[in-house]
């Protein structure tokens, strides 16, 4: 069971949360897509072995959409941002390798 | 480690009453040193990895192989999945890898010449809603259209064929019908992989443990070699067979692939009294159980909700399975839980699996397993012997490319399978 740290509602046990893969993945314009391009959006979404940008909604609390660093690999949890706010870095508060790499 | 079913605890309840199974054998394949160079290189020895390097030599005549593992042999999901073998998917491209990996399954002990403890104790898929019904109605109908043994059973066929379960219509999910597979049935995985193992090795191909792909050497768009944690290794094909490391290793070679790493958990009790004849599976309260051969209670959970290749997943999901467990089989109560662990699998958007040639020139990828690839272990071998001997994909797995996810055209398993897939 994680504990999550809902921004509005503070920590609370992740049977409350829903979780929405990876944050970050903009609506693309359909109109000036390939087909490739297009399935892409649809069906990559990161996979790393390590911090990870992802959604989640607190839909037994606030049911509110919220955006979090997590590690795949310890599940300890980092940076919390909110939709439409700079997203800060995972090694912001903890001192890990670029997320990115 | 590897053997998640055959501790017996001190105070263990119930008593033995199944055959006790053989000692475990000694070293079955040969110890070797990875060779500068190979004509094929599998990364990934669990069963779909060593049943690919089988059938590549048994099928193709292709023998100087390497399959490379990062960890211990079959120490991934191999070791950690609950073994229920079945074909009754409901798309006709399903049922047809899935149901020629059963019949592999049904000849494959003398093929390999090693005991596998293969039983076909049969599959029952439960219904517990109108909806559910009708799903798992046509699911049963289509079937019959594949040449799939499948029956329809009343809840009273179910409480004939199972004592033990709980039919009442009282229950938050009633039984109210449900499919049944009678050659479906269950294997020992860790026998299943020492046996793909020793049959391989015995035509020369090279298994090699501890020892992890850390790039590749890919030059005009063709692979060269694999870069490893024992030095580069030169090679002209290479098959990726890694499970839910799969996205890790097509970034290193420099594509995406769509599949997301989830834990699945799985639980054993301790040795009980043979209680339970068949598999018994509810995608809709998402519990799957079977009896092992020696006695213990062998369950699967669901999918915890994200990411993560940390090899365990949360409580409250076992919680939640042992919950509907009890309500399906109230005798349960009375049992404890020896242990759990969890998985990592690799979950496509339509829980298909994909299997066929990448952007990278005779480098090609089987993974997407997802829930259930146990199952499918001869299959995936067999298909994934032929893609990369021949450069092309087999019928059976012509469906399975990453070009569905851009033509539209998927194979969506989810509905059908649920988590219990």
């Amino acid at each position: 069971m994680l504990y999550i740290p809902c921004p509005h509602c503070g920590l609370r046990n992740e049977t409350e949360f829903h979780y929405g893969a990876e944050a970050g993945v903009s609506y693309p314009d359909p109109k000036v897509m390939t087909d490739t391009e297009w399935a892409k959006y649809l069906h990559i979404r990161a996979n790393p072995k390590g911090w990870l940008a992802e959604r989640w909604v607190h839909f037994a609390g606030c049911g509110r959409w919220f955006n979090l660093w997590r590690n795949t690999i310890t599940h300890e949890i980092g940076p919390v941002w909110l939709p439409f706010t700079i997203q800060p870095k995972a090694t912001d508060k903890i001192g890990e390798e670029d997320p990115k790499a | 480690m590897t053997n998640t079913n055959d501790t017996l605890p001190s105070g263990t309840i119930g008593r033995r009453q199944a055959a006790a199974l053989p000692e475990q054998p000694p070293n079955l394949w040969k110890p070797v040193k990875p060779k500068k160079a190979y004509d094929t290189v599998i990364v990934g020895g669990g069963g779909h990895g060593l049943a690919t390097a089988y059938y590549l030599a048994k099928n193709h005549g292709l023998t100087n192989i390497a399959v490379l593992e990062k960890g211990w042999l079959a120490g991934g999901n191999t070791a950690r999945n609950t073994t229920i073998i079945r074909s009754n998917y409901l798309w006709d491209e399903s049922a047809a890898i899935y149901e020629h990996s059963l019949k592999l399954w049904e000849t494959l002990e003398e093929d390999l010449g090693y005991e596998l403890f293969f039983s076909q104790r049969g599959v029952l898929t439960l219904a517990h809603s109108i909806s559910d019904v009708r799903s798992k109605r046509r699911n049963f109908y289509a079937n019959a259209l594949n040449g799939i043994d499948s029956e329809w059973l009343t809840p009273e066929d179910v409480k004939k064929l199972v004592p033990i379960i709980n039919i009442s219509p009282d229950v938050r999910y009633p039984v109210l019908g449900a499919t049944y597979q009678p050659r479906g049935g269950i294997a020992k995985h860790d026998w299943v992989a020492w046996g793909y193992a020793k049959a391989a090795s015995d035509l020369g191909v090279d298994i090699i443990q501890g020892i992890e792909v850390t790039g590749f050497d890919i030059r005009n768009n063709k692979v060269q070699g694999v870069h490893t944690s024992q030095g580069t290794i030169a090679t002209e094909k290479v098959g990726l067979v890694a499970a839910g490391h799969s996205s890790i290793l097509a970034n290193l070679a420099g594509f995406s692939i769509p599949i997301q790493s989830r834990p699945l958990q799985a639980l054993v009790s301790p040795l009980l009294e043979q209680v339970l004849n068949t598999v018994v599976m509810s995608g809709a309260v998402h519990v799957y159980v079977s009896q092992a051969h020696k006695g213990e209670l062998v369950m699967g959970a669901g999918a915890d909700a994200f990411n993560s290749y940390a090899q365990r997943g949360g409580f409250h999901v076992i919680e939640h399975q042992l919950a509907a467990a009890l309500e399906l089989f109230p005798i349960f109560s009375r049992a404890q839980v020896l242990r759990t662990w969890g998985g990592i699998v690799d979950i496509a958007p339509d829980a298909s699996p994909i299997i066929c040639l990448t952007p990278v020139e005779n480098l090609f990828i089987n993974c997407g397993w997802g829930t259930g690839g146990f199952k499918a272990t001869p299959g995936s071998g067999w298909v994934m012997a032929y893609t990369i001997a021949t450069g092309t994909p087999h019928e059976l797995n012509l469906p399975f490319t990453l070009d569905r996810f851009v033509t539209g055209h998927l194979i969506d398993e989810h509905g059908a399978a649920g988590v219990a897939h």
